[in-house]
Order: structure tokens, then sequence, then C-alpha cells
């Protein structure tokens, strides 16, 4: 067990750090999708099939994707080796290496590792169901609301409608217009 | 010596059991082996007839195919290779491996090298959880149907992998409109399963085939596809599991007639097979979903045909879904991109949300218990059904829209 | 005579990993989701990076919830889902904005969209 938990925290890592150092971007975000995998590996192993099952599901079947699309509609011209770190990328790594060493305090100060290992808890997909409708039936009702906005307020950002209008377009329209009929 | 014979003894009845369709078929050959490798014998043998059968019946699969698709278009098929042409995917297997590998050279050589493979292992994992007879399901997970879509999402990734790596203009655009045509169909295949789901009241298909046994007065069978919205599941999950696994009337990513072949253009030789392999593969694991969740699985039609091994009905119904699927290929004029995305998002989404309200009204009003209610609730809900399929089939289509054909000759 | 049951041993024998090494692992990986954040100059990045916060918080999550000694709560395993599921939500609305900032600014370089500034 041990093994297994060591060889699937390296995985983890090495791909976390390489999701966001890669220099290009689908590298990046392929090395996203084999750290989710790697976290519904863990899951897996913590007795948690159902949340690890839903995290392949969404993260890997729609959230890479989703970014991945994104990346590929906003390319910019690929031949120019610009800098991939930002104007203050010391600050952010001095705040990383910060954050992590007082979470390590914290997480190891006390006994922590003193209680047993209790039993393994055999979540059925029914009591999941069961929980849902009765104690966490508003929660579900408001992630209804939550996604179907989210949806909807996506494709209004994101949606590019034709407009005849706007004086860039009519002047396109007419130059396309004019060199048809002067070819015919 | 010994445990040899009961080795032996134990792989004689492991094969036994298999084929009486009886439980327990392992357990004796573990106990004659010893302690240290008997959990991995009991994975191996868990998995070695997946990988046997499923690739058997691919090779099978393409002879068929091509035979019918021939006959279908008024010719022969391949009739050389070996009696009526029986090892033409033998034929076919040699040439595949012993193709020039060729690797543009722009080409991400990780990124290309890798996304076959990555189409593949999940495309396998999903037979895991198909109970494919009574006692004869590999991995009885109580989330199965969860795990089985969860692998078919993580298929589409590899597409854009084996897109994206080509460095190919044609390439990349055939992979956007395979992923775009993949995740538009995905929402009403998991919704109409999910009303299957709803009446089972369990994620795990053995727990849905289960639901679906027995016989109503000895003849009529309890699958679910005899209900009026488990004929219109059915239909739904046809139509988008075509559209999944890339499949004509939906094959626009990967036609020959269109951007040349899209995502695979790059691809040759045992790449290639393996691509080829992996769509086989999805659209049998489609097909065996569609059985258990529709079709009632491993169960026989009617009572008296009973001893036959369930493990037959299943395969028989599985190669009879395959049929279909060719004999639309054969029949069906392929769609266009956006008459595609069309019909996903303004035909299939509302019928299958239709169809969920329409199975909560059939398990309310299966209180109704006065004689013939089981006919009135049939035309009942098949009417709640029907309604909107003709009214959002005449607010799509274009027959309003387009001026009366007129007709001129050569003078 | 009837055989005993047939009991099989696992093939790999369980040792208890310690919950910190389960927290120290999320910690980690919040750490690097949020210097990725913080130091790439790529619009996309940053949500990469925020994807990766909210893997390790789901984690921790988890991990706790295995290990707590009070079995009937699924506190746990609920919000996960929940948080998949905003999370999902939070990347699409937030690559729309990427593509509509794209459309705008016709760049993603975050040193670049800085006319808000100062």
């Amino acid at each position: 067990m041990q093994a297994i938990f060591a060889i699937i925290a390296a995985l983890i890592v090495v791909s976390a750090i390489g999701a966001i150092s890669f220099r290009n971007l689908v590298h990046c975000a392929l090395s996203l999708v084999v750290t989710f995998c790697g976290v519904a590996a863990l899951y897996l192993q913590l007795g948690a099939p159902f949340a690890g099952w839903v995290q392949v599901l969404v993260y890997v079947g729609a959230v890479a994707i989703l970014i991945v699309f994104a990346i590929l509609l906003t390319r910019s011209d690929e031949n120019k080796p610009e800098p991939i770190f930002g104007n203050n990328w010391k600050a952010g790594g001095v705040i990383g290496l910060l954050l992590f060493s007082v979470m390590v305090y914290a997480i190891t100060r006390d006994g922590l590792d003193s209680t047993p290992l209790p039993a393994k808890p055999e979540l059925t997909v029914r009591e999941i169901g069961v929980d849902l409708m009765t104690q966490y039936v508003i929660p579900l009702e408001t992630m209804a609301l939550l996604l179907t906005t989210a949806a909807i307020g996506a494709v209004i950002i994101a949606i590019r409608l034709c407009n005849p209008e706007s004086s860039a377009d009519s002047d396109t329209h007419a130059k396309a217009a004019g060199s048809v009929e002067a070819t015919h | 010596m010994d445990t040899l014979i009961h080795i032996f003894s134990g792989i004689v009845t492991l094969l036994w059991r298999v084929v009486t369709d009886q439980p327990d078929q392992k357990a004796e050959l573990l106990q004659a082996l010893p302690q240290a490798i008997s959990p991995l014998v009991n994975v191996i043998l868990s998995i070695s007839p997946i990988l046997m059968i499923f690739p058997g019946l691919f090779a099978l699969t393409t002879w068929l195919e091509r035979k019918g698709l021939g006959r279908i278009q008024n010719r022969l098929g391949p009739n050389r290779t070996g009696p009526f042409g029986l090892f033409q995917p033998v034929a076919d297997g040699l040439k595949m491996l012993t193709k020039e590998d060729i690797i543009p050279r722009n080409a991400d050589q990780v990124i290309h090298f890798l996304a076959p493979i990555t189409l593949v292992i999940p495309t396998f994992l999903g037979f895991a959880v198909l109970p494919m007879g009574r006692h004869l399901v590999p991995l009885n997970m109580d989330a199965g149907l969860l795990f089985f879509f969860a692998m078919g999402a993580s298929t589409e990734l590899s597409i854009f992998m084996a897109g994206w790596g080509s460095r190919n203009k044609y390439s990349l655009v055939g992979a956007m409109r395979a992923i775009s045509q993949m995740i538009s169909y995905e929402i009403p295949l998991i919704i109409s399963s999910v009303t299957v789901v709803m009446l089972t009241g369990s994620l795990s298909l053995v727990n849905i085939v289960a639901h679906q046994s027995g016989w109503l007065g000895g003849i009529i069978p309890r699958w679910n596809v005899l209900t009026p919205w488990g004929f219109a599941g059915f239909v739904l999950f046809l139509i988008a599991s075509l559209a999944e696994a890339n499949r004509s009337p939906f094959d626009i990513p990967e036609a020959e007639s269109e951007l040349i072949a899209g995502h695979l253009t790059e691809y040759s030789g045992f790449k290639y097979a393996l691509f080829f392999l992996a769509e086989y593969l999805g659209l049998f694991a489609m097909a065996g979903l569609s059985t258990t969740l529709f079709l009632g699985g491993w169960n026989a039609p009617f009572e008296f045909l009973d001893f036959v091994p369930s493990y037959i009905w299943f395969f028989s119904k599985l190669v009879g879904l395959v049929l279909l699927f060719i004999w639309i290929r054969g029949t069906v004029p392929r769609l266009r991109v956006d008459q595609l995305l069309n019909f996903a998002w303004k035909f299939m989404l509302p019928m299958a949300l239709i169809n969920l309200v329409v199975a909560a009204i059939w398990h309310y009003t299966s209180v109704w218990v006065f004689p013939a209610s089981l006919i009135l609730r049939w035309l009942f809900c098949a009417a709640l059904i029907l309604i909107p399929y003709f009214a959002l089939g005449k607010f799509i289509s274009n027959a309003g829209h387009f001026a009366p054909r007129t007709y001129r000759y050569a003078e | 005579m009837p055989r005993p049951p047939v009991r099989l041993k696992p093939l790999i024998e369980t040792k208890m990993i310690p919950l910190s090494y389960y927290l120290i692992l999320a910690a980690l990986i919040f750490c690097v989701g949020m210097a990725g954040a913080l130091m790439r100059r790529n619009l996309i990045l940053t949500l990469v990076g925020i994807e990766l916060m909210l893997n390790a918080a789901n984690l921790n999550f988890i991990a706790f919830w295995r290990y707590n000694p009070s079995a009937a709560s699924h506190a746990g395993i609920m919000f996960v889902i929940f948080s998949i599921a905003i999370a999902a939500a939070e990347a699409s609305v937030g690559l729309a904005l990427v593509i509509s900032i794209y459309r705008h600014y016709k760049t993603i370089n975050l040193d670049k969209i800085d006319s808000l500034k100062g």
C-alpha cells in the first residue's frame, strides 16, 4: 500500500509541476490531465470510488477538454520565443514556498497520526443518493441553478453574433462584393 | 504431482461451470494453486477472456461489415482470401503490421505516439463492468455505469491528441469536429441511460439486468425496451452511441471524402490498426451497454427458452445490434456537421428530457391496478412521447423554408 | 466433506499510511498550483493553477473523511461532489471570459492586459 501511494504521489507531483512549467500550452494541459487521473487514483485508494469516477468523468472528460479548446482558440504566433514567467515571478515563488512551509508545520505539529485507521467505510451509491435527496437537497438544487446560470452565461460571454450594422464589417462586405463583381 | 492433478481438475471445473452458467467458477482452481500466486491468477483469469473474445469479435465484424456493405451496395465484397473471404481480417492484419510507420518530421513525437494508446486503454477498461452472463461479470462495481461513462469520456482527449500531435491543419479541424460531436452526443446518451437508473434504483449493471428478469405470464419479458420510455430511450441511446463511435451517418471526422480522414490522417501501419481496433471495440462496448440497459442483458426472451445459456443471449443481442449498425451505415447518407450538432442539441436533448419525465410518470402510474391498466398506461405514456416528437420534428425540419421545386429541362 | 470457503489474501499487505502524508501531498499540490497561477504570464495557466488548488482541497476532504473515526458522516464525499461540479461551472465561465478577452486584446499575456492599472 505504501508503494502504491508513493508511486501515485510521485506521479501527481511531477505532473502538477509539469502542468505549470511547460513552454507549450498543450503540454501543460495534458500534464494536468495526468494530475487529474492521479488524484482520481488516490480517491479510489481511499475508498471513495464514486468520487473517483466522477473526478474522471467531469475533470478529464469536460474541464480538460474546455481548457484545450480555449488554448486552441486563443493561439498567438508560436515562432516568437517569449519568456514564460511574468513580471512578478519571484514574488509568486516566494509566496508558494512560504505557504507550503507554514502548512507543513501546521500538519506535523500535533498528534494527527495517533488515531488508528478506522475500517474501510462501504459507501454505496444508494446512500449517496439518499443523502442528496434528504440532507443535501438544497445544495443540490442550488447546484442545478448554478450550472444552468454558468452554461447560459458562458454562451452569452463567448458568443459572436453576426452584426451587419457595424461599419468595419460593412466596409469589408463592400470590398468583397466589389471584388466578386470585378471577376465576373 | 498431487497439486498438478488438483490444478487440472480445477481447470476442468472452471470450464464446465462457465459453459453451464453456474456461479463460483474459479474457486476450485484458486484453491489448488499456491497462496502466493493465486490472486494474480484470479486477476488474469478475469481479464484474459475479454482480451481474447472482443478482438476476435472485431476480426469477425470487419469481415461481416465488408460483406454486408458490399451486398447492400449491390456488389460481392471480399471473396478471394479464403472461403467467402473469411481470411480477409488476417490479410488486413498482416498488411497493417507490415506497413511502414511514417511520422511527420514536425509532429509532436510524444503526443503523436501516445494518442492511439490512450484511446485503446479506456475502451478496453469499459468492458470490465458489462455482465456477459448470469455469473460472468469481470468486476461487479457499485457505480458500474458511472465507470463506463467515465471511460467513454476519456477517449475524447486522445482524439484531440491525435489531431493536434500531427501538426496538420486538416487533422486539427477534423479533431475539433470529432470532439464537438462527441461531447454534444454524450448528453442525450447519459440522460437516456439515467431513465433506466431511475427506475431500477441502482447504478450497478448487474442489478439493472437482474431487474429485467422474469416474464409477465411466462410470455412477455420485462425488458426495458418494451415500455414506452424504454423504447424511446433505446432509440435515443442507439443514435447517440453511433455518434459517440464516430460511425455513419455521423462519420464526418473520419470519412474518406471528408478532410482526408480527419484526425487519423498522419497515422499509418500499426497505429492506424490500433485506432481502427479502438473504434470497433467502442462500438461493441456501446452495443453491450444498450443490451444491458434496454434489451435485458443475458435474459432469455421467453420462458421456454431459458435453458439456453445466458452468455449466448447476451452475445447474440450484441451481434444483432452490430448488424443493425452495419445496416444503418450502408443505408443512411452522411450528416453535415451543422446538421449533426443541430440534431443533438435541438432534437435529442429535449426528447431525452421528456423521456425522463415520461419514465417518472410511468413509475407513478404503476399504482393503477384495474384490469387493462397496463395497456392504458402504455398508450398514455406513448402519447406523451409521440406528441413532442412530432412537434419537435416539425420545428427543426426545413420543410417550409424552401420554395417549391421547379424543374428546368434542356431545350 | 465440504471445502472451507476460499479466502484470498490480497496482493500486497496493507500497512497504514499516516494521514499527514495525504495532507502534505495536498499542501504540495496547492502550493504548486498557487505558484503557477502567480508566476506564469498566460491567462489560461492561471486557470490551470486554480484547478490544481481545487483538486488539492478535494483531496484533503476525502483524506479527512476516510480517517474520520465517526463513520456515519458523509460530509466529505458530498462536499467533494459539489466541489467538482462547481469547478466545472467555474472553468466554463472562466474560459469563456478568456476567449472574450482574446477577441478584444488580441493577446492573453497578463503583462499586456493592464489598461485598468494605476
